[in-house]
């Protein structure tokens, strides 16, 4: 049976489970529909949140980073996963204590202010629309590359299926397609990855397999990578080129902003109890742990195997799925001395050879001649991890207008059944924007979803951590500091990559620091600014100071605390 | 000091250590100190150790402090009579 076959199965039965599971969980109220009736259980919400969190680009794109970037990639290893620790112990339960269903509710309510509810409002809707196009771009090229249809066919199937899903069951719907979303995606990731372990190193274990030797020749693999990549003049792989401030800064911007994405707090609404809260981010790095720790052997194998099948070998003898990548456009070779060798070097004036990032995982079954079947889950994998992370956007969109916006803004009237219609037609149009925006992808999607970490980094996180850990913030500094935060971001980005392109270099960054890391910056400016305001201006009321009291403390029967 | 404040002063000193233990695996180990750890290579494993700590170790840490973390709330709610039911 060929590819073909395979991936269609699997890719429909995987398809066929999400539809059972979405009619099995319809939503009744709007607090099913919002926070799943907050009934999740701390493992079940573990896998959501893994699932909801691991996007497209984290199972498609990021293996293939790593494997061009070495030790550089490591800002997205450890900037996706320590973001995690901050959430468990700075957010997530004290968010879930003061029970709210949105993060613009926990901010309008502890800055007692319309304003400030709105500003995070635009901000949630802004961040959760960069990301979705983003996902949905991903729906397409699984789509297109694997069942060969095309990409605007494939957005809409995919769309069809959240739709159904996230319009029915809300929170409740996602939250249990996004465990079955897990199952798939984990599996799909750990198949390959472990047939690769086995051939390259000879362990069953990824983990430990891309720190082994390989078999035949006793050298450790990345031994064998850092003297070919000398060799071909590539930086050494566990060197890496940028600057260790750069670094730095960047995994600092990545972490605080994974802590501050309206989509990934929200999942810790939904379980019942403050202590089901901490654990419950636990278990989520678990299971993401799982896919991170993998993604850099991934990386260092298909490095290995690549430069082994290409560099310096005859283009005629190139296997076949060579060519087949060759007609997608994301491998490409020009012979300019014409040869008939690959020339794969570090100097761009010699390189023959130009391969997209993303065939590191896509092509990785064939490369490795795996049965076809791996092919085909490996499709239905990238398909869950696109579908999951966009329905747990949606959900951000629809509840910020119809909670936020309508509920407590505009029609503070508005009965529980006309809010849920709001939020299922709210659902439906934010799928049709998604939908349009995965089609016609704006230029500047692609460049801007790495940034929406830099943004949230720089607005809700401190405005949630204030609210928190001090009483004294009010709602002039929360306010002040969230849009300086956001501005100088905002502005250093936009200036960089899309005023002055030709000026974005290290010598013109302040203190080296790239934009992508400048997220770090407009953090520390928000927290400087809203501090430094809330000095000078009136105290918050003392209903608020108790609301912070209440949210501080777990609750229960609280017979002991007075 | 009240219990909500002893309550919160624990849970901040908590906090402090756990997070001083973040920042070092994360920020000292795999980045600020890569390079001199770099020296060094976890036995029988072709790991150089400033490496490893940026692309496995830390990530496996910081799924240890979450549940140690958890552990420790846990167990200060129940002293305080805060557990939920």
């Amino acid at each position: 049976m060929d590819v073909r076959f395979w991936t269609f199965a699997m890719v429909g039965i995987s398809f066929a489970l999400y539809i059972g599971i979405a009619i099995w969980s319809r939503a009744g109220s709007t607090r099913e529909f919002y926070v799943a009736g907050t009934g999740v259980s701390p493992l079940a919400n573990g896998m959501a949140t893994a699932a909801d969190w691991m996007s497209a680009a984290s199972f498609i794109s990021m293996a293939g980073l790593i494997s061009f970037m070495g030790y550089d990639g490591s800002v997205y290893l450890m900037g996706w996963t320590g973001g995690y620790v901050l959430l468990a112990m700075l957010l997530a339960p004290y968010l879930r204590r003061f029970g709210a269903y949105t993060v613009p509710d926990f901010v309008g309510e502890r800055y007692y202010s319309q304003i400030a509810r709105v500003v995070a409002v635009a901000c949630a809707i802004f961040v959760s629309f960069t990301y979705v196009s983003g996902q949905m771009r991903g729906v397409g090229i699984v789509f297109s590359r694997f069942l060969e249809v095309e990409v605007s066919v494939g957005v809409l199937i995919g769309m069809a299926i959240v739709l159904f899903y996230a319009v029915l069951g809300g929170m409740k719907g996602i939250t249990y397609t996004q465990v079955a979303q897990y199952c798939v995606l984990i599996f799909a990731y750990m198949v390959p990855a472990i047939f690769l372990a086995v051939t390259l190193s000879g362990t069953l274990v990824p983990q430990l397999g891309f720190g082994g030797a390989d078999p035949a020749s006793g050298v450790h693999l990345l031994d064998k990578l850092d003297g070919l990549h000398r060799e071909l003049g590539f930086t050494p792989y566990t060197d890496g080129t940028k600057s260790t401030i750069d670094v730095f800064f960047i995994t600092a911007a990545l972490m605080v902003g994974t802590a501050g994405l309206p989509h990934v707090i929200i999942r810790f609404y939904t379980v019942p109890r403050v202590r089901d809260a901490r654990i419950s981010v636990g278990w989520a790095l678990l299971f993401i742990a799982i896919l991170y720790t993998t993604a850099p052997a991934v990386a260092v194998f298909a490095r290995a195997n690549l430069l082994d099948t290409v560099a310096g070998q005859p283009y005629a003898e190139m296997p076949e799925w060579f060519s087949k990548w060759e007609d997608t456009g994301l491998i490409a070779f020009d012979d300019r001395n014409g040869d008939g060798l690959i020339q794969y070097v570090g100097d761009p004036e010699a390189n023959e050879l130009t391969i997209d990032r993303d065939i590191m995982v896509l092509a990785n079954p064939e490369i490795s001649r795996l049965p076809n079947w791996v092919t085909g889950l490996v499709a239905a994998g990238g398909l869950a991890a696109a579908l999951s992370t966009a329905a747990g956007l949606l959900l951000v969109i629809s509840s910020a207008i119809s909670h936020d916006l309508l509920k407590r803004t505009f029609r503070p009237g508005i009965s529980q059944r006309g809010e849920l219609i709001a939020a299922r037609l709210s659902a439906v149009a934010g799928v049709g924007i998604a939908a349009l925006l995965g089609i016609y992808p704006p230029a500047f999607v692609a460049q801007t979803v790495a940034f929406a970490f830099g943004l949230a980094a720089s607005s809700f996180f401190p405005a949630i951590i204030l609210g928190t850990f001090t009483r004294t913030m009010n709602r002039e500094g929360a306010v002040a500091g969230m849009i300086s935060g956001i501005t100088l971001t905002a502005a250093y980005i936009f200036y960089f990559r899309f005023w002055n392109p030709a000026a974005d270099t290290p010598e013109n960054w302040w203190f080296g620091v790239s934009p992508e890391g400048i997220g770090t910056v407009g953090m520390l400016l928000n927290f400087a600014v809203a501090l430094t305001v809330s000095r000078f201006t009136p105290s918050p009321p003392a209903s608020v100071r108790e609301l912070v009291e209440r949210i501080r403390v777990p609750g229960g029967t609280g017979r002991n605390l007075r | 000091m009240t219990d909500a404040a002893a309550y919160w002063a624990r849970n901040l000193r908590y906090l402090g250590v756990l997070l001083a233990i973040w920042f070092v695996v994360s920020y000292g180990c795999g980045i600020l100190f890569a390079d001199a750890l770099n020296a060094v290579r976890i036995p029988g494993t072709g790991f150089k150790l400033g490496f490893w700590f940026a692309q496995q170790g830390s990530i496996y840490l910081f799924v240890a402090l979450i549940f140690v973390y958890a552990w420790l709330m846990n167990r200060l709610d129940r002293e305080f009579g805060v557990a939920e039911e």
